[in-house]
């Protein structure tokens, strides 16, 4: 515990010691995780909208003539349920169908209280398990009769996913990319701190100094300053993402019926991994930049 | 304590050692010797683990040191006290902090930093210096502190690596002295040094390198002491040989003139 106290101690002189050094670090690791982050809201709202679209387009809506009842549509349902690929299917009425809209809606819900009557038909909704079975699943509902038109999406979802899929591979690339630059950066400004104590070390190391004693301060100086960043990354995206939501959050609502990930999530998420990055950051990067003068 | 046994070092365009055997008993001053380049610091790097040599072993109080993980290294080293040519004192810190640093950084006890390095400054005659910082010091004061920092931990071993290179004649045997003391309480001691004069009138063993092969392993006046114990001859008919010796030189060198 006593080399404990010293580690920290050694770590703090060191970060003051260096304040600008570790200033010019900070900023420039804030600056990979502040881009990190436009690229994680970004990808986490295209997921969610993905989300919401694939719950929308993995069904099949069948709409059905004003004159079909509802045992006519349950028969049909019956038989659906037996077809192969579907893993439910069940009848929605024109209120059930505009109640649904309203509430996707949200806050603009009441803009549909002003229709004068519901446009809306009633419906037999297929969720489809197997995407692929969806065009066998349609052809089977077009026979039967008393439907006016069905509905499915299946090209629409399948871009979608392979547009997703490809956001998300480039997203995780430049992240990793970053990552790695960052842990240049830290790996680098330790190493200057590095060389101002070379002798220090060297000393320590013929006295007979563990390497772990020696680089704990180097490592703890480097998770200091990578949770700083880390700290000050999260206040700056943190605010841009609250103003995001107040200015595109009614578009994407409007454009999408989907809601923007909450804040309260979004930030949570962004905290605990620039914490996490941070710390690895700062603690490879100071490895790293210490091999070289432990050799002795 | 130190035992070589057919070591060979081998840089890419020189020879470090070439299968060298030399043992150092406990308690034995001796002086390392050659001309620049002839593998004396490789012999120093070798002891302390710095480099591993390419053929032998090598053992440092009994334990071969060549078969010694990475992670002993640091247990090995807190045996072996090092002095440099240079002292490296760390400027930042004060005298009595330099000689602290050595035990702090074994997480040695305050109780014990605080009895042992008044102690050991008490020792090297720096006492009063302790406030100090190195560049207020003499360079044979700093050397004291090196040398305070280097035994501090009670090492069975002091290496002293040219420690008086930097320092002017008269300096320089007040440190030979102080090494001596050292010795003289049951520390081994290896000195690397070009210094004759001293060499010469230390009267100890003396180990020369040229070219990675010892050429000379003379055992001075301390040698022929160990030698000389349990046969009928004395100290007191080897001083008067030596004595003897002496005039004949200077009494040759004197013909001369």
């Amino acid at each position: 515990m006593r080399s404990f106290g010293y580690t920290i101690k050694q770590a703090f002189i060191q970060f003051v010691r260096n304040f600008n050094l570790s200033i010019v670090s900070i900023f420039a690791i804030t600056a990979m995780l502040m881009i990190l982050s436009i690229f994680f809201i970004a990808t986490v709202n295209i997921n969610r909208a993905a989300e919401t679209i694939k719950g929308d387009y993995d069904s099949i809506q069948i709409y059905l003539l004003d004159e079909t009842t509802e045992d006519d549509a349950k028969m049909m349902i019956e038989d659906l349920k037996k077809t192969d690929g579907v893993e439910d299917a069940y009848y929605e009425t024109r209120e059930q169908a505009l109640k649904k809209f309203k509430k996707r809606w949200g806050d603009n819900g009441y803009l549909l209280d002003n229709l004068q009557n519901n446009p809306l038909p009633n419906s037999i909704i297929i969720k489809i398990g197997d995407l692929e079975k969806a065009d066998g699943i349609a052809k089977k509902a077009g026979a039967f009769g008393g439907v006016e038109d069905i509905k499915y999406y299946k090209n629409t979802v399948d871009k979608l996913l392979k547009m997703t899929r490809f956001i998300q591979t480039a997203a995780a690339v430049v992240m990793i990319f970053l990552i790695i630059v960052s842990i240049i950066v830290v790996a680098n400004t330790i190493k200057l701190t590095v060389f101002n104590r070379a002798d220090e070390i060297s000393i320590m190391k013929y006295v007979g100094a563990t390497n772990w004693f020696i680089r704990g301060p180097f490592l703890v100086e480097g998770i200091i300053i990578g949770l700083l960043s880390a700290a000050i990354a999260l206040a700056l995206s943190g605010g841009i993402y609250h103003k995001a939501v107040e200015v595109f959050g009614d578009q994407t609502r409007a454009m999408l019926s989907m809601d923007l990930v909450s804040e309260k999530v979004l930030v949570t998420n962004l905290a605990w991994m620039f914490m996490i990055i941070g710390i690895s950051i700062g603690a490879i990067g100071s490895i790293i930049s210490m091999r070289k003068f432990l050799k002795v | 304590m130190i035992e070589f046994n057919n070591v060979s070092k081998y840089y890419k365009s020189n020879v470090g050692l070439d299968n060298v055997t030399v043992h150092i008993n406990e308690g034995d001053f001796v002086f390392l010797v050659g001309p620049s380049g002839a593998g004396k610091s490789t012999f120093i790097k070798l002891i302390l683990k710095e480099i591993e040599p390419d053929k032998g072993t090598i053992k440092v109080r009994g334990e071969d040191i060549t078969r010694l993980k990475k992670s002993g290294i640091p247990k090995l080293r807190r045996n072996v006290g090092i002095v440099f040519q240079d002292f490296r004192l760390l400027p930042k810190k004060t005298v009595y902090e330099n000689v602290a640093f050595a035990m702090e950084i074994i997480h040695q006890p305050k109780r014990l930093i605080k009895k042992y390095v008044p102690q050991v400054l008490s020792m090297m005659g720096i006492s009063e210096s302790a406030g100090k910082y190195p560049d207020e010091l003499s360079a044979g004061e700093q050397q004291r502190v090196a040398i305070a920092r280097a035994i501090v931990n009670r090492p069975k071993i002091l290496i002293a690596d040219e420690p008086t290179g930097n320092l002017d004649p008269d300096t320089a045997w007040e440190i030979m002295q102080l090494l001596n003391t050292i010795n003289m309480k049951g520390t081994t001691i290896l000195m690397v040094t070009h210094a004759k004069d001293i060499v010469d009138k230390m009267e100890k063993r003396v180990i020369a390198i040229e070219n990675g092969r010892i050429v000379r392993d003379e055992f001075g006046m301390y040698g022929y002491m160990q030698a000389l114990q349990g046969t009928d001859v004395t100290f007191d008919t080897v001083e008067v040989q030596t004595r003897n010796l002496f005039r004949t030189r200077f009494k040759r060198g004197g013909g001369r003139r």
